[in-house]
């Protein structure tokens, strides 16, 4: 199969660049599925921002999916966006989010992928992007505004900074677009567990389930699922269903935005949450 | 896709993964139906009987002799709602309908798409919820009251600032969850493939008329076609038939705002620098991090940061110039044709006006200008009083 070359392919690179940990070296260990909190760099500002992603940390998490304030993230809710805007407010940029991903790796040594909008990297070059981005310790981009459709235009750059790749697949794509994801990600495939955008839910669609399974039938890449997911049922759910990892957003966003006058509470809501989740699964 | 949807390096479709089935169906939809006999019979019905063409070209005796040569207007401010978006509302709107789609979504800056669309959905009998930034509700409740009397929901977005480019990020957002029975009526040409084709295709009647129009009545083609510009729609709609016409210079007329030289102003072509916003790849207002910037115009339809790619590939290839005119300069030719013609201009429109004006005396007798008067300015009239109230005194 393509996508078994090109995984083997992904994980002599990812382990022969750096002696940076790796999403294989946590997704093999591990035997259960892998919690992945989101937070947007800078949020509120970047010394809070530090001490909420050392929390989640400490707290328990496997991964980090991190996210550069965009003015107009199209692809997220409310929570999100008002994050973006804080973030920005709080004087967050491409340069800074990197000094922030580097001082989180000085912490620990925890695979951080990066969530983010195209313009913010046409803006800052290309190339220049990646290598930055991989300097400051970052595994996998994943640019929400850039489809499999425009993988060349991206990936070649990614690879040669030595980056994973990460693309979503949704409930509604097609399956010859989720073969060409699957084929096109290296790091892990970003399952969007129903349509719309980032945002905590209620319920959770019934997709996501389908969509795992469809996803595991034709790549041995990691299945990761996010978008409203908010609950620990949620992810109990997720990870029977056969994810690897469960991303976990808006939920978490907006932990911060409550306390935002109290940064005791908000770390100890924060933790609490996570120690919660990550129970569950 | 079918198609890229590329002018050069730019346009293209850069959006969610989600959004990739609905922008498909949507493209599919508009290549089958956009040379089919019906649809095409019946959008030429509704076109002329409803919202009034052909609109004519009028020979401006005060124009042309201000600036010393002969200048036409064409007269989309005659048309049905008072503006040229009516042609792609109403293009829209029925592939709306022969998608079979009951719902129509728009978004909306001064207010003038929503209207547009309100209309449609109000002919066509389809719920309309027009998607406007809380900053734009306050400053143009008239239009909010519209749009609400023909029935549409309006939806107040907050976003970063509360202006159009919110309004398309949550009309956007709306669409991924419910693209089953919406179609979002996208009001420029801007935005993700298909949608800068599309508006194309259904605003270029302005440039196929007055280029009829022009050869018709001077008995040859303009030397000059001048059109204000935005995200672009109306100024694509009267430039596509002349494209191929090499001896027609092609001037689109951005809002300089307070000047180039100031940070307000909407001179994306002229001040923006390559990136990508709402889709597509085209000249962008931005900061010196990539983030977009607030665009400023008096003029509510051309306060955009964003530009159709089709207009920064025509200035990259160097077929269309783009310049610019300030605000009191629209507001002098806002004044001067409504006191030498007795037409009022839209505020967007007064900004090719205000050029053309500029301009005066660099003209050959013979040269033939085409304006396009792309609404008209009744919209403004309250705006216009407030900025020079010496002028009702």
């Amino acid at each position: 199969m393509f996508a078994e070359a090109k995984f083997s392919q992904r994980r002599r690179r990812g382990d022969g660049k750096n002696c940076m940990s790796t999403y294989r070296d946590v997704f093999d260990k591990n035997e259960k599925t892998a919690l992945i909190p989101f937070f947007v760099l800078g949020d509120p500002d970047f010394d809070t921002s530090f001490e909420v992603i050392k929390t989640a940390i400490d707290a328990g998490a496997d991964i980090l999916e991190l996210g550069l304030p965009f003015s107009d993230p199209i692809a997220d809710g409310p929570t999100i966006q008002k994050a973006d805007i804080r973030a920005l407010e709080g004087g967050m940029n491409c340069g800074r989010g990197f000094d922030l991903i580097h001082k989180v790796k000085t912490y620990r040594d925890i695979p951080i992928g990066l969530l983010m909008y195209y313009n913010l990297i046409c803006h800052y070059g290309v190339e220049r992007f990646f290598q930055d981005a991989a300097k400051a310790g970052v595994n996998s981009v994943l640019v929400a505004d850039l489809s499999v459709d425009d993988a060349p235009e991206i990936v070649p750059a990614m690879e040669a900074a030595g980056l994973d790749t990460v693309f979503m697949v949704t409930p509604v794509t097609t399956p010859a677009r989720r073969l060409r994801v699957a084929e096109q990600s290296t790091g892990f495939v970003y399952a969007v567990s129903l349509l719309g955008v980032t945002g905590s839910r209620e319920t959770l669609s019934e997709a996501v389930e389908g969509l795992v399974a469809q996803m595991k039938a034709i790549t041995e890449v990691p299945i990761c699922v996010g978008f409203g997911i908010s609950t620990p049922r949620h992810a109990a759910s997720v990870a029977a269903a056969g994810a690897d990892g469960v991303i976990v957003g808006s939920k978490l966003v907006g932990l911060i935005e409550a306390n935002l006058g109290d940064k005791a509470r908000m770390l100890s809501d924060i933790s609490a949450f996570i120690g919660e989740m990550k129970e569950t699964l | 896709m079918i198609e890229k949807g590329r002018f050069g390096e730019f346009g293209g479709f850069y959006v969610p993964e989600v959004l990739i089935p609905v922008l498909e169906e949507l493209e599919a939809a508009f290549y089958a139906y956009r040379d089919d006999t019906a649809f095409v019979a019946e959008l030429a019905t509704l076109a002329q009987d409803y919202g009034g063409r052909p609109t004519p070209l009028y020979l401006s005796p005060a124009l042309s002799e201000k600036v010393g040569c002969r200048v036409l207007l064409k007269r989309e401010d005659l048309m049905h709602g008072g503006a040229h978006k009516l042609n792609n509302g109403l293009g829209q709107g029925l592939l709306a309908k022969y998608m079979e789609k009951t719902k129509l979504i728009a978004e909306t800056g001064a207010g003038q798409h929503g209207l547009a669309t309100a209309t449609i959905g109000a002919m066509m009998g389809m719920e309309v919820k027009v998607f406007m930034g809380t900053t734009d509700i306050e400053r143009q409740m008239p239009n909010v009251q519209k749009m609400k009397l023909l029935g549409a929901e309006v939806v107040p977005v907050e976003g970063a600032c509360g202006t159009l480019k919110d309004a398309i990020n949550d009309a956007l957002r709306y669409w991924t969850s419910h693209v089953e029975d919406t179609f979002y009526l996208f009001g420029t040409a801007a935005g993700p493939h298909p949608y800068p084709q599309i508006v194309k295709h259904f605003q270029r009647v302005i440039g196929q008329e007055a280029r009829q129009q022009c050869l018709d009545q001077c008995g040859r083609l303009p030397t000059l076609v001048v059109a204000s510009i935005g995200g672009g729609s109306n100024a694509i709609g009267v430039f596509a038939d002349f494209i191929d016409d090499e001896s027609v210079r092609l001037v689109g007329v951005e809002a300089a705002g307070h000047g180039l030289e100031t940070e307000k102003h909407a001179a994306t072509l002229q001040r923006g620098k390559v990136g990508v916003l709402h889709g597509a790849r085209s000249y962008v207002l931005q900061d010196a991090h990539g983030q977009i910037i607030e665009s400023h115009s008096i003029s509510a339809g051309l306060d955009y940061p964003g530009v159709g790619p089709e207009h920064s590939f025509l200035k990259e290839l160097g077929r269309a110039e783009y310049v610019g005119a300030t605000d009191e300069e629209v507001l002098d030719a806002f004044l001067f044709l409504t006191r030498a013609e007795g037409i009022f201009p839209a505020f967007e429109s007064a900004h090719a006006l205000a050029w053309v004006l500029s301009q005066a005396g660099t003209f050959q007798s013979d040269d033939v200008l085409v304006i396009n008067l792309s609404g008209r300015g009744d919209k403004d009239v309250d705006s216009f009083i407030r900025y020079r109230p010496e002028t009702v005194r």
